[in-house]
């Protein structure tokens, strides 16, 4: 137990990163009925805002710097790829979203020419070492999972009390009716990648002061586990996606305690076809007329 | 002469042409010429790409599975033909690996024994494909749509880790490379296996089997009204599809000379999936036209946007490494967002021979 304290803590932490990227997810599948597989990369791309903001300029602007960049491109993404789509099968919105992404990455690979760029000049304060129970860990580990849940309570009163909340509710439900009660359909769809992106920014500012550099594919992984995570809680729902991406991280980094850190990965997936097949509403899913 | 015959000899006639153009390149060129190597590896990613239309186009089961398959394929084509002499050294973490055997000494040596060696190990590779696949459709193929897509893009993670992990080293050789194994000298040799294997996936979209399989993908529950075992015929095309992707795999090794397994990633999947909408889902042909043009571009025609000049303009500030991929990106989600049909839509080359279609498609506009 003792050896493997640190890594539950590391496992608390980084569910928070995954529980901030996945509620992205599990927002935009909602409303869309899409995999939003350029979500990881919007994540990623944050990742190097922040790379190359922190060195230009001071921290009390490079951070709001980064979050703002992140939710235009978010809204970017949805506007070009997605809106023309709206009435075309689900396959080709898919398809568009495996093209944005291998797009992004394109992007970013001339954009850094291909090198993993180091994070230099990490936030400071969080990223301050700090012992916890006789574990050395980052301050981050611990501001995380707080900062997330805060997050998420402010975004569930967001979208049970305010009025782009109940129309975020009411496409999410029923697309077309929504639509012919007066929703202004495209305005929610941006509202929601915009929320998505925001949370995205904020969880790669936590994630990639952790890590040592941030390379071109370092939001694949982190944003299919988060969609995982967003499925075993039930897709569509909030707080499954949250308890779903702290279950992910705690189990990922057990397994990487005991000493399997191959198969860290392979769990996430593994799980994901357990949870497919044996209950495909997830966690806290409502229960949909049409078997996935 | 009637319409499908001037279809069969018109198609015979592009087969013919392309494989003299092999046997001409093969004459003409050097194998290390780049034109060589491009053309390899067009005619593998053709192969693989087809076997991804049987399933995403021609069966509507959208899968993301590909890399995985052909990983299967590949380690199973390097562990079973690396001479017996060279394995000390390739698994060298492994004290030589498990494995005491390769399938073209085993066969005799010699051009026959090797070719004919190889060829099996290439099949191995699919059957085992095949046999995952089997595996794996039994939970997944009841999925639909894009959880179909998220379960089998999972499972090509998992049979990544599998083969990156250390106990199977023995035989895998863990995440060290595997390398060493023969390969095929001549593009003809390519055009003809991978022209052969294409062939058969043809003939199968044309069959009884291969109508069901449109009849799945136009509509479930019609389809299902009409006899249609769904369950049988997914399991089929979902098998047979990883088949061509495992042997897919295979010649993939062939034409890198070494195996990596972290090489097999979804981004290759994704690559795949892309020359598929490129050329017109639910199209072999537009699938095998768009490996050629994408891999002719991406690896060859475009090379001068990564190093500085590229028609004549000279401009090493903007044209610097990774801006043809870039701008292969940009034309590559223009098509996805504005010519959603492709290249050549769900048509084949032949099809394209006649003029009548297009006049009843008139016809039945006007009614």
């Amino acid at each position: 137990m003792q050896e493997l304290f640190p890594y539950l803590l590391n496992g608390v932490s980084v569910g928070g990163q995954y529980a901030l990227i996945a509620i992205g997810y599990t927002l935009v599948y909602g409303i869309l009925r899409l995999i939003n597989f350029a979500h990881g990369d919007v994540f990623m791309v944050a990742g190097l805002v922040m790379v190359y903001a922190t060195t230009a300029m001071p921290m009390y602007l490079a951070l709001p710097l980064v979050i703002a960049a992140t939710v235009v491109l978010g809204f970017v993404i949805e506007r070009a790829a997605y809106k023309p789509l709206r009435t075309a099968p689900r396959m080709s919105l898919m398809i568009s979203a495996i093209g944005v992404s291998y797009l992004i990455q394109n992007l970013a690979f001339y954009i850094t020419g291909g090198v993993p760029q180091p994070v230099t000049t990490p936030i400071p304060w969080i990223s301050d070492d700090i012992l916890v129970l006789g574990a050395s860990t980052k301050r981050v580990t611990i501001v995380t999972p707080i900062l997330t849940i805060a997050l998420v309570v402010l975004l569930v009163y967001l979208i049970q009390k305010t009025k782009i909340g109940m129309a975020m509710r009411a496409a999410a439900r029923d697309f077309e009716t929504a639509q012919l009660m007066g929703v202004k359909i495209n305005s929610v769809i941006s509202m929601t990648f915009v929320i998505g992106s925001f949370l995205a920014a904020v969880g790669a500012l936590l994630y990639f002061t952790n890590y040592p550099s941030v390379a071109i594919t370092s939001g694949a992984m982190p944003g299919l586990k988060a969609f995982v995570a967003a499925v075993f809680g039930g897709i569509g729902s909030i707080p499954g996606a949250v308890v779903g991406a702290f279950v992910i991280g705690l189990c990922e980094e057990v397994i990487k305690g005991l000493g399997y850190t191959t198969f860290s990965d392979a769990f996430t997936f593994a799980l994901l076809i357990v949870v497919l097949c044996v209950k495909p509403t997830g966690l806290f899913g409502e229960k949909v007329t049409d078997k996935v | 002469m009637t319409r499908d015959r001037k279809k069969t000899i018109f198609l015979a006639a592009v087969l013919l042409v392309i494989l003299a153009a092999g046997v001409a390149v093969d004459l003409a060129l050097p194998s290390y010429h780049i034109a060589v190597k491009v053309i390899k590896k067009a005619t593998v990613y053709a192969l693989v790409a087809v076997s991804m239309n049987l399933l995403n186009g021609f069966t509507g089961l959208f899968s993301l599975g590909q890399a995985g398959f052909m990983l299967l394929g590949a380690v199973a084509y390097g562990v079973l033909t690396i001479p017996v002499a060279d394995r000390l050294s390739v698994y060298q973490y492994f004290d030589g690996g498990l494995i005491q055997f390769s399938l073209p000494e085993l066969l005799g040596g010699g051009t026959v024994g090797t070719t004919v060696g190889m060829l099996l190990a290439l099949a191995v590779g699919g059957i085992l494909s095949a046999l995952v696949a089997w595996l794996i459709g039994l939970p997944v193929l009841r999925l639909r749509s894009d959880y179909l897509a998220i379960a089998t893009l999972g499972f090509a993670e998992i049979l990544r880790a599998f083969f990156q992990w250390n106990a199977l080293g023995p035989i895998t050789n863990a995440s060290n490379l595997l390398r060493g194994y023969p390969d095929f000298q001549h593009v003809t040799s390519y055009f003809l296996l991978a022209g052969v294997l294409i062939a058969v996936i043809v003939l199968l979209i044309n069959s009884t089997y291969g109508r069901a399989f449109k009849a799945i993908r136009d509509d479930e529950v019609a389809a299902e009204a009409m006899g249609i075992n769904l369950a049988k015929h997914k399991r089929m095309a979902f098998i047979i599809s990883s088949f061509f992707a495992g042997v897919g795999g295979g010649m993939l090794a062939m034409y890198n000379g070494t195996i990596s397994s972290a090489s097999f990633k979804s981004s290759m999947t994704y690559e795949i999936l892309l020359i598929v909408v490129i050329g017109g889902i639910g199209s072999i042909s537009g699938s095998v036209i768009a490996s050629f043009l994408y891999i002719f571009s991406s690896e060859w025609l475009l090379r001068g946007l990564d190093s500085g000049s590229f028609l004549g303009i000279n401009a090493p500030g903007l044209f610097k490494n990774g801006f043809r991929m870039a701008v292969f990106s940009v034309i590559i989600m223009l098509i996805v967002l504005f010519f959603r049909r492709g290249i050549m839509g769900d048509k084949e080359l032949p099809d394209l021979l006649g003029r009548r279609p297009k006049r009843r498609r008139k016809e039945a506009a006007d009614k």
